[in-house]
């Protein structure tokens, strides 16, 4: 994948210096044509082509987007309603994923998303224990963040 | 003709996004003062907090980029600074709350904390 981004950027800085403008602009389609380049060349390249990953990146930030506008409503329903329906707790969550980058980003996704709030990880990185405000769903929202962020997590990074 | 619409246009947006972001900001000071424990007002303060700042600085964006043509990277870096804060600083201040004792508040009376009991377990 360095290699791929290396050759990407040779060909837009040469697309600079042969159309002779030396602006973002003309960097900027140097980049396109290097990715439409690497993409057609895709075969004889090793590895994966690399925007694939960044494709991937891009939807992570948008189900991130989109998880933290759904949670916000959640919270703002419970500060305005009437008296305390809800009944919090902390669960157990097991996790699949390995290296501290993958679970920081876990923590922080699961600290943005609708009622659940990490609070500490076990030492062995097997366990995240995670705070709920409703702790008697708390199989649905094991299922949801194993179901769609682990699985996006995993897709970048593995 | 056509540009005075799309000023408008943008206008509305901004007007929007601005008052949006100071509603979620609200809404996470009420609920700051509302909810019962520490928990569950980390869940108030990160959550809404995070999108009401980041609605109010998309808002200055828009502004700045229709009216002025200025692109400020800075509010952009704002923005994904407190997206990349604010959960992590949570995190610690949860985690400093249970280890110094604090109990989640519990609606039954009976906490549900499967965190203390494997805790409990080890020492």
């Amino acid at each position: 994948m360095p290699l791929q981004i290396i050759l990407n950027l040779i060909i837009a800085i040469m697309w600079m210096f042969l159309s002779e403008s030396y602006q973002f602009t003309s960097f900027l389609t140097g980049f396109i044509i290097g990715a439409l380049l690497l993409y057609l060349l895709q075969r004889f390249i090793p590895d994966a082509f690399y925007l694939s990953y960044v494709w991937k990146i891009i939807k992570l930030l948008f189900l991130f987007a989109k998880e933290l506008v759904l949670s916000n409503v959640e919270i703002v329903k419970w500060v305005y309603k009437r008296g305390r329906d809800y009944n919090p707790g902390i669960f157990a969550m097991p996790t699949d994923l390995r290296t501290n980058w993958e679970i920081t980003m876990l923590t922080s996704l699961i600290s943005l998303t609708p009622g659940t709030l990490s609070v500490a990880i076990s030492d062995d990185n097997n366990m995240i224990y995670i705070h709920a405000m409703d702790i008697d769903d708390k199989e649905e929202a094991i299922l949801a963040i194993k179901d769609t962020f682990e699985k996006a997590i995993m897709e970048v990074t593995r | 003709m056509t540009e005075t619409v799309i000023d408008v246009i943008f206008d509305i947006l901004v007007i929007l996004l601005l008052i949006s972001g100071a509603f979620f900001i609200i809404s996470a000071t009420i609920g700051v003062i509302r909810f019962p424990d520490v928990y569950t007002r980390l869940h108030a303060s990160t959550k809404a907090a995070t999108l009401g700042i980041s609605g109010i600085l998309i808002g200055a964006f828009i502004f700045l980029y229709a009216n002025h043509g200025i692109i400020s990277g800075k509010l952009i870096l704002g923005i994904i600074f407190v997206l990349l804060t604010a959960p992590v600083s949570a995190h610690m201040i949860g985690r400093a709350a249970h280890s110094s004792g604090v109990e989640p508040w519990s609606k039954t009376g009976e906490t549900r904390d499967e965190y203390a009991e494997i805790k409990n377990k080890g020492s």
